[in-house]
């Protein structure tokens, strides 16, 4: 089997704060194959968002990956000097981000930034790296491209812009593209369009996908795998229809308890009593103990790490072989 | 655009006109205008037949508009002091106060947005350290204590620096500069450094706060995500837009360096409006201090419409008439 794009090993990403360090990943392993969509849920401040910024190299100082490795096609890039890693980023790493209104630079044109980008990754004239831009707007289902290419973001939909924001990320034809909640902020609407220009345009070129939502819908459609996180931990990892029709960590059984039904947030959350705890004060043993109704003596002693069972990895002491067995 | 510039001169004429109420309520009101005139012994029918012959007793508002009329065509009557015509002295003192506040205003723009980004980029840097609080300094001290300390370093003991004028003028016709001669150049360093500390402070804080603030922005964060250089990123994407509310307030600052030079000039006897204004208030040369008043204003207004223009141009999401918003 070939290498996998994308394999994070023993991934620990701290900060070090006035109340002591605080571990927003916590030896998160996984990996995504060549064409393949891994989506990663978890509640607010589970620590998705700061693995996706960890893999592409943008944590913000004074966080720091302190320890675990980062391959890309089997090459390390968590150590690589910032000249060497700013080139991977964009050009083999794109990344999407939540809110298309912000992520572009209100004082440039689409044209301006596109370019710009394309200019820095590969060898192309201006004309070409134009040209390139044009194919790409129409990739992603902007009409009309070559005319609006040369408009500013704020003359854009919501939804449009989030359209640039993903021909961008794709520009340089990166091999993995980590997109962090790319519909959160957009209409009903057009969250399923975005989703699948997303998911068309990665399969055409081949790019394996890390999707961080909130959605489980999405993932049910879109998703290959998917990650469950839990303050900064893999609780489960595994094939969506596993993981989804018959998730075996008690907090997925709680997240997935809503599917499909279409409530919202805030109901979803009410399946899971409590919260999670404050990084700063995670408890002994299973960090999911105070909230799972099945926990016993020993989820308040050790923790348990993502052991394989029943085509996937699980976070959880009820699934342990040696607790089997007794 | 057109539309947008002829909005922004009638708001211009606007405030003009009521500075220029209030600076005729000056110029009539403030001491009697005759008694000024005339000498101790003028009899009180002398008196009357000026009043009549400046046409003190006609209508006010008549008078009003005969002064706004006077002034557009650059007539401020006769300084009492001087016994010359008050635009005569502006214009011939405005090359100095023009020439100091621009020499302090790209100091201060220089060393303010150069400081302002070095200290947001670096923040841990020690030099950024020392700089903050070298700004606390510039804004806390008063302009005249800093031009004496200057004076006191750069004039008396060390002796590199006049302490004092305008050095060797040279006269262009229309213009009289100090620029163009040795002793001219040495004379406006005090005085530039001096007037430009307290606006060097105020942009390097702003640049400073703002650069932070776009630092952190998404659009920033998409850039770094796309690979795009530190330099691309820092001075392309980030200086770009910190700059658009800092061309607002800097062009806004510079009417007040016109303004502030008073003290500068007074400090280091400078040969300019300001100088003129604060000898002028000291004899109730009320003439002279309307036409200073509109002078200001004028300059304000003027700096003002330019800055909108120019924060038009910059700011595509004023320039491009009304979003398509399309699909
Ligand atoms: N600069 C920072 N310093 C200290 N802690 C941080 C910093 N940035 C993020 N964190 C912490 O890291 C944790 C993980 O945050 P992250 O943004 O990855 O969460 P997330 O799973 O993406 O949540 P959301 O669904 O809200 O986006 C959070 O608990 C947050 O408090
Ligand atoms: S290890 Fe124990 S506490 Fe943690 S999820 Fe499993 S059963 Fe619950
Ligand atoms: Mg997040």
């Amino acid at each position: 089997m070939s290498t996998p794009v994308l394999s994070v090993e023993g991934m620990t990403v701290q900060f070090p704060t006035r109340r002591g360090i605080l571990t927003a990943v916590d030896d998160v392993s996984f990996s995504i194959k060549a064409g393949e969509v891994l989506g990663v849920v978890g509640e607010s401040g589970a620590g998705k968002s700061m693995t996706g910024s960890a893999i592409i190299g943008l944590i913000e100082p004074p966080g720091r990956i302190s320890s675990g490795q980062v391959f890309l096609h089997g090459e390390r890039i968590d150590t690589l000097p910032a000249e060497k890693m700013r080139r991977v980023r964009g050009r083999k790493i794109g990344m999407i981000f939540q809110d298309p209104l912000t992520s572009l630079n209100p004082l440039y044109t689409v044209a301006e930034q596109l370019v710009e980008t394309i200019r820095t990754h590969l060898p192309l004239s201006a004309a070409d790296a134009r040209k390139r831009a044009i194919g790409l707007l129409d990739d992603v289902g902007i009409p009309d491209a070559s005319r609006r290419i040369d408009d500013y973001p704020h003359q854009f939909s919501g939804g449009m812009r989030q359209r640039v924001v993903i021909a961008l990320a794709l520009c340089a034809d990166p091999d993995l593209v980590i997109a962090d909640e790319p519909t959160t902020a957009l209409d009903v609407s057009v969250q399923a369009q975005i989703i699948d220009v997303m998911k068309k345009l990665c399969a055409e070129k081949g790019a394996a996908i890390m999707l961080i939502t909130h959605d489980m819908g999405v993932i049910a459609e879109i998703a290959d795998r998917v990650a469950v996180m839990y303050a900064g931990r893999l609780a489960e990892i595994g094939p969506v229809r596993k993981v989804i029709s018959d998730a075996a960590h008690p907090y997925t059984k709680g997240l997935m308890g809503s599917i499909p039904s279409l409530l919202s947030d805030a109901e979803r959350l009410t399946q899971i009593p409590g919260s999670m705890p404050r990084l700063t004060a995670i408890p002994q043993g299973c960090p999911f103990n105070p909230r799972c109704s099945y926990a016993f003596d020993r989820c308040y002693i050790e923790r348990p790490d993502p052991l394989p069972h029943d085509e996937r990895r699980v976070a959880c002491w009820l699934y342990d072989k040696e607790e089997a067995l007794s | 655009m057109l539309a947008f510039i002829l909005k922004r001169l009638a708001q211009s004429v606007l405030v003009m006109l009521v500075v220029a109420l209030i600076s005729f309520t000056m110029f009539r009101y403030v001491g009697d205008p005759v008694a000024s005139l005339v000498s101790q012994e003028a009899s009180i029918a002398d008196q009357e037949q000026l009043r009549e012959r400046l046409g003190l007793n006609d209508p006010i508002v008549e008078q009003f508009f005969r002064f706004v009329g006077n002034a557009l065509q650059g007539q401020f009557g006769i300084s009492y002091r001087l016994q010359q015509p008050v635009s005569e002295l502006i214009l011939s003192r405005l090359p100095a106060t023009i020439e100091l506040a621009f020499a302090s205003a790209t100091i201060a723009l220089t060393l303010g947005i150069i400081l302002g980004v070095f200290t947001a980029l670096k923040p841990q840097s020690p030099v950024s350290g020392g700089v903050m609080a070298f700004s606390l300094v510039g804004v806390s001290l008063p302009t005249f204590l800093i031009g004496i300390a200057l004076i006191y370093i750069f004039a008396v003991e060390l002796q590199w620096l006049p302490s004092f004028g305008r050095g060797d003028v040279v006269d262009l016709g229309w213009w009289n500069t100090g620029l163009l001669s040795e002793s001219g150049l040495r004379s406006i360093i005090l005085p530039a450094i001096t007037l430009s500390l307290f606006q060097m402070t105020l942009i390097m804080r702003l640049v400073r706060a703002e650069m932070l603030e776009v630092l952190r922005a998404d659009y920033i964060k998409f850039a770094r995500a796309r690979g795009l250089t530190d330099r691309a990123v820092n001075f392309g994407h980030a200086l770009k837009n910190t700059l658009v509310p800092v061309i607002t307030i800097t062009g806004l600052q510079l009417g007040s360096v016109i303004a502030f030079a008073i003290i500068t000039e007074t400090v280091f006897q400078w040969p300019g409006v300001g100088s003129l204004f604060i000898n002028s208030v000291a004899v109730v040369d009320v003439p002279v201090m309307a036409a200073y008043l509109m002078f200001i204003a004028l300059v304000f207004v003027v700096i003002n419409l330019i800055v909108d223009i120019l924060y038009y141009l910059v700011d595509p999401r004023l320039r491009v008439g009304g979003a398509r918003g399309g699909h």
